[in-house]
């Protein structure tokens, strides 16, 4: 326990300072100090602890209280650089947060009629913010969504009105600059009205090289027939700690439709849940991780069908070089109630390397008895016989590899609808794929 | 331009030999079938000859263009101008016909001290093969061969035989569950790039095809080794009466 005494220290001084600060509306500081006791009586989930969950996670280094909340709101970053770094349009509308703290000058915010983008922390008055904000990723899911909720400060806030169908895409850009090492805790919150429909990506990215602690949360509410397309990309550095918590609620005939793609970054975990709680709610995650060096990316997507009639995907793929360790823990959950349901999970690995290691699980627990599922994952290294195809019309073997590897990653990047994102996403995938094929054997 | 001698070969990690002292010589501009019975090793020799590393060569010499080819790697014979039309092509997922081919073409060029073609350029030729080798243009779409019948897996071999024009073609039973339409494809394919400096091996079950495409030189290749070889006329007796006294010849042996 002298561990968990030295990690309060850091967190606790930072936590104290903020309380300090200035005064927020008396249920934001009441949520934020439940956030606090929770974390305060847990602490960092660890192996020893005999965690399932963080089996695989070693997280020691965030107990030695390096990294701190920043105080300071900065926008001490060029325009210019943001456009260049990170996916950026001038359609969409970006909320910019530096270092985890609102941008606003940074923001170009264009607020339609009947879609509302904000800096949380200018709404605290809002009652769809105070119903829904902490209600669908309580702080005792786990330490960092407690963690969050204690530095709930910025962060985003989307309400999208009734039948709005024809909003442009809302951005949410999470960025760390050069020479901090910070502890950063993006939160948003997304509620979408009845038949809405949305498109709404986190970004979350690195400009500098020092490590830093980015512990996200993330809730989505979709009323009736409301749809949203979401789009997640990490971009964080090899040094970066970044436990992101994504909580989804869906009501009758909602559509939730993700696409997460992920580099590893140090230690990267992506904790989904999502809860089908009305009948005939559709979700589909789709995530692309590509790894290598020592870095650890650990999937943990989870469905739940409460009600009937639901459908549900869960399609993972990941690319692993190095010594790099990824974990596909996909779960599928049907209640009793759930008839009818289907559900499929697949999981498909491209291991470049001998040191990589690929742990997938996919798994379905079914209590209804009529539903059609299915799931399935495989782990292989580059196909020989396509390789041998690919050189005996002329295209050397690092080419070849190059395009297969393009080709198994395309199957999920090509899913991106949104144009200015998808050329990102792709940009990315090319900056890495040579960084992997160094790293294979 | 294509001088085999004595090659012994086996799958890697295996001692039984497959390919057990085999010769054959290709002139320029010649057109060569290979017949033989099933496992005999036809396949394997074609694979051999473009370097597969699923296969080991204890012994023998492979020219191709008086250049000794056996270090080089399957790409850089592909350069050179060797061709292989598989018999099972492999299933390339996420890569598209037209990128692939654009890739396998502009090396081609590159190797050859030209440019590659622009874009547009190149998508033209590509269109114009698409259709002369009868594929469904949806069918490009998709990843290459993946999903694809076994006859247009065949004819997007062809199509890659067209657009890449070899030096020396090898088609590994193309003509193999083709319909009657596909397999004039075939033929008038390889009919239309005959020329003086190009050569063709061909290796297939069947005298049907060979209606079409007249070859120069037959040869029976049983148990490794090529046991007979002949003029067209060859075929038309493999056809009447099997492989039977090849076999038992090369038992004696
Ligand atoms: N990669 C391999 N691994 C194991 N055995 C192999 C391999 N390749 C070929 N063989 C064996 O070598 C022999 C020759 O096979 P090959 O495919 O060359 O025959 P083929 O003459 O092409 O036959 P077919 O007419 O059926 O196509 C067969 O016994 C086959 O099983
Ligand atoms: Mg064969």
């Amino acid at each position: 326990m002298t561990l968990a005494a030295a990690t309060g220290e850091k967190y606790a001084a930072d936590f104290k300072a903020l309380t300090e600060l200035r005064p927020v509306s008396d249920w934001v500081s009441k949520l934020r100090q439940s956030g606090w006791d929770h974390f305060d009586s847990i602490g960092f989930p660890t192996a020893r602890r005999g965690n399932e969950l963080w089996k695989y996670t070693n997280l020691a280094a965030l107990d030695q209280g390096q990294f701190g909340f920043q105080f300071d709101e900065s926008d001490a970053v060029e325009p210019d650089v943001l456009r260049e770094r990170a996916p950026w349009s001038d359609d969409w509308s970006t909320l910019v947060f530096i270092d985890g703290r609102y941008s606003e000058s940074l923001s170009q915010v264009s607020s339609g009629d009947g879609v509302q983008v904000r800096n949380l922390s200018d709404v605290a008055n809002s009652e769809s913010l105070r119903t829904n904000l902490g209600t669908h990723a309580a702080v005792d899911e786990n330490a960092f969504s407690a963690l969050n909720t204690a530095f709930l400060v910025d962060g985003g806030f989307v309400q999208i009105a009734d039948n709005r169908e024809d909003t442009s895409p809302i951005h949410f850009l999470f960025v760390t600059t050069p020479g901090g090492s910070w502890a950063i805790y993006p939160r948003t919150l997304v509620v979408s009205g009845i038949n809405s429909r949305s498109t709404v990506i986190e970004s979350y990215i690195s400009l500098g090289d020092e490590g830093g602690f980015t512990a996200p949360v993330a809730e989505y509410v979709l009323n009736s027939g409301a749809g949203i397309e979401h789009y997640r990309v990490l971009v964080e550095n090899e040094e970066t700690f970044h436990i992101g918590t994504t909580r989804v609620y869906q009501l009758d005939n909602s559509t939730f439709t993700s696409t997460s793609f992920a580099l590893g970054p140090k230690i990267g975990r992506n904790d989904v849940h999502v809860l089908l709680d009305a009948p005939g709610a559709e979700c589909t995650l789709n995530g692309l991780y590509l790894t290598t060096g020592d870095q650890h990316m650990d999937n943990h997507i989870s469905t739940t069908h409460a009600k009937p009639h639901g459908t549900s995907h869960q399609f993972y793929k990941g690319v692993l070089s190095g010594n790099s360790r990824a974990v596909f823990s996909g779960r599928v959950l049907v209640e009793k109630d759930a008839q009818k349901t289907q559900a499929f999970q697949k999981d498909l690995n491209l291991v470049l390397s001998h040191g990589a290691e690929i742990d997938t699980k996919p798994s379905l627990e079914i209590y209804a008895d009529d539903v059609q599922c299915a799931h399935g994952a495989t782990a292989g290294h580059t196909d020989s016989e396509a390789l041998f195809y690919m050189q005996a019309r002329g295209i050397d073997e690092v080419t070849a590899q190059a395009m297969l590897m393009r080709g198994f990653a395309s199957e999920i990047t090509d899913m991106i609808r949104v144009d200015g994102l998808q050329d990102y996403v792709h940009g990315v995938v090319e900056e890495v794929i040579p960084r992997l094929q160094a790293a294979a054997d | 331009m294509l001088q085999v001698t004595d090659l012994h070969a086996s799958v890697v990690d295996a001692d039984e030999e497959i390919l057990k002292g085999l010769s054959l010589s290709i002139g320029a501009g010649e057109v060569h079938a290979i017949m033989g019975p099933n496992g005999s090793g036809k396949s394997t020799f074609a694979n051999v000859l473009l370097g597969r590393p699923d296969y080991v060569v204890n012994s023998g010499v492979v020219t191709f263009e008086d250049e000794d080819i056996l270090e080089l790697f399957p790409d850089q014979r592909a350069l050179r101008g060797m061709f292989l039309a598989f018999q099972y092509p492999a299933e390339i997922p996420g890569v598209r016909p037209w990128q692939f081919l654009k890739a396998a073409l502009d090396a081609r060029r590159e190797y050859a001290g030209e440019k590659p073609l622009s874009v547009r350029d190149f998508s033209k030729l590509f269109d114009d093969k698409v259709e002369a080798v009868g594929i469904d243009p949806d069918l490009v779409k998709r990843s290459l061969n993946e999903g694809f019948s076994g006859g247009e897996k065949k004819r997007n071999e062809m199509l890659q035989l067209e657009m890449l024009e070899p030096r020396l073609a090898i088609l590994d039973e193309t003509d193999s569950g083709l319909d009657v339409d596909a397999l004039r494809i075939v033929a008038e394919g390889v009919n239309s790039l005959r020329s003086p400096d190009r050569s063709f091996l061909i290796v297939t079950h069947y005298q049907r095809l060979l209606n079409y495409i007249k070859p120069d030189v037959v040869h029976i290749l049983v148990d490794g080794r090529i046991v007979e070889t002949g003029g067209p006329e060859l075929a038309m007796t493999v056809e009447n009466s099997g492989y039977e006294q090849y076999i038992k010849a090369a038992v004696a042996d």
